[in-house]
């Protein structure tokens, strides 16, 4: 029971973190890929073109 | 690692716990990070050697410095690229928006690894991590590639809200349907398959004209050599996530 817990408890912190890294790694890909404001839009130009993120 | 875990929370007091809960965010978002920066380094090197000089030739033709089937009315342009050039800050920031990405793409494999260790089993090792590698590829290249092929820049194509709907939803779905593959059983597996195909049922948005800016031969090359660069960033970031998640766990 107490083992139960605990391990319920850990697949908790361990979902907490994926979560966190998750949300951090959208939110770096909506800047480098799909963010339209012409500063970085022609700053990212042709790492998206390479990485073939729809440009423009 | 969840053994050692339970082990841990339960002979240590809860200041010792929230430490490693601490550890735990801490290797994950370390370990993608470094992953993220070695394999962007890759991937901004090998673009420079095979994809930016054939990016420069696209936009030879973007800006009208060099016309398809203009000359005498034949269907032959001059082949060859222009030098990089002496724009540093321009592919200073090339490497860092390489980073940049690589980096995000980094943090959600981690993410992906650690749930699929905790919810289903999974081995998490360096060489289990070429696989995650590669299919990262699959999902976030590949597959979108299918029916919105890597453009070079000048590329006359639809509105871009609707392709980037359709790249995200292709991505989301292409995701979605590996995984139930790789972690379910009976008919779930099928549904994957079902997903992967959807998004190109349904079709990428394109126009109803061909425009033909740039030699065929030029697109088509870039489209396959971007894709084979990106298969290389991936395949290394897949095995350093994994490599570095794997240390962190046992430091």
């Amino acid at each position: 029971m107490m083992t139960n817990t605990q391990t319920l408890a850990s697949a908790r912190t361990g979902l907490g973190a994926a979560v966190l890294a998750l949300t951090l790694g959208v939110a770096l890909l909506a800047v480098s890929g799909m963010a339209q404001a012409t500063v970085l839009h022609d700053a990212a130009h042709d790492q998206r073109h390479a990485m073939a993120f729809p440009c423009h | 690692m969840m053994r050692r875990m339970t082990n841990a929370t339960q002979w240590h007091s809860p200041a010792t716990k929230r430490c490693r809960v601490n550890d735990m965010t801490k290797n994950l978002l370390s370990s993608a990070v470094f992953a993220g920066v070695v394999a962007g380094l890759l991937a901004a090197l090998l673009q420079f050697v095979f994809v930016i000089p054939m990016l420069l030739e696209g936009e030879l033709y973007e800006t009208g410095a060099r016309v398809h089937f203009v000359v005498d009315g034949t269907t032959m342009s001059e082949k060859g690229a222009p030098g990089l050039g002496t724009d540093w800050g321009r592919h200073l920031m090339t490497i860092a928006f390489n980073l940049v990405t690589y980096t995000g793409y980094g943090l959600i494999l981690a993410a992906a690894m650690m749930i699929a260790r905790q919810f289903h089993g999974a081995e998490i090792s360096a060489r289990a991590g070429l696989i995650w590698g590669l299919c990262g590829f699959l999902a976030v290249q590949m597959a979108p590639a299918v029916g919105l092929p890597p453009e070079l820049p000048g590329t006359i194509a639809a509105e871009i809200g609707p392709r980037q709907a359709w790249w995200t939803g292709t991505i989301i779905a292409t995701v979605v349907g590996l995984w139930l593959i790789a972690f379910s059983r009976g008919l779930a597996p099928v549904v994957g398959a079902v997903l992967i195909l959807l998004p190109h049922l349904i079709g990428a948005p394109h126009l109803d004209t061909y425009y033909g800016i740039a030699p065929p031969e030029l697109s088509a090359e870039f489209a396959t050599v971007s894709l084979g660069t990106a298969a290389a960033g991936w395949t290394l970031l897949g095995w350093a996530v994994a490599y570095f998640l794997t240390r962190g766990d046992n430091a």
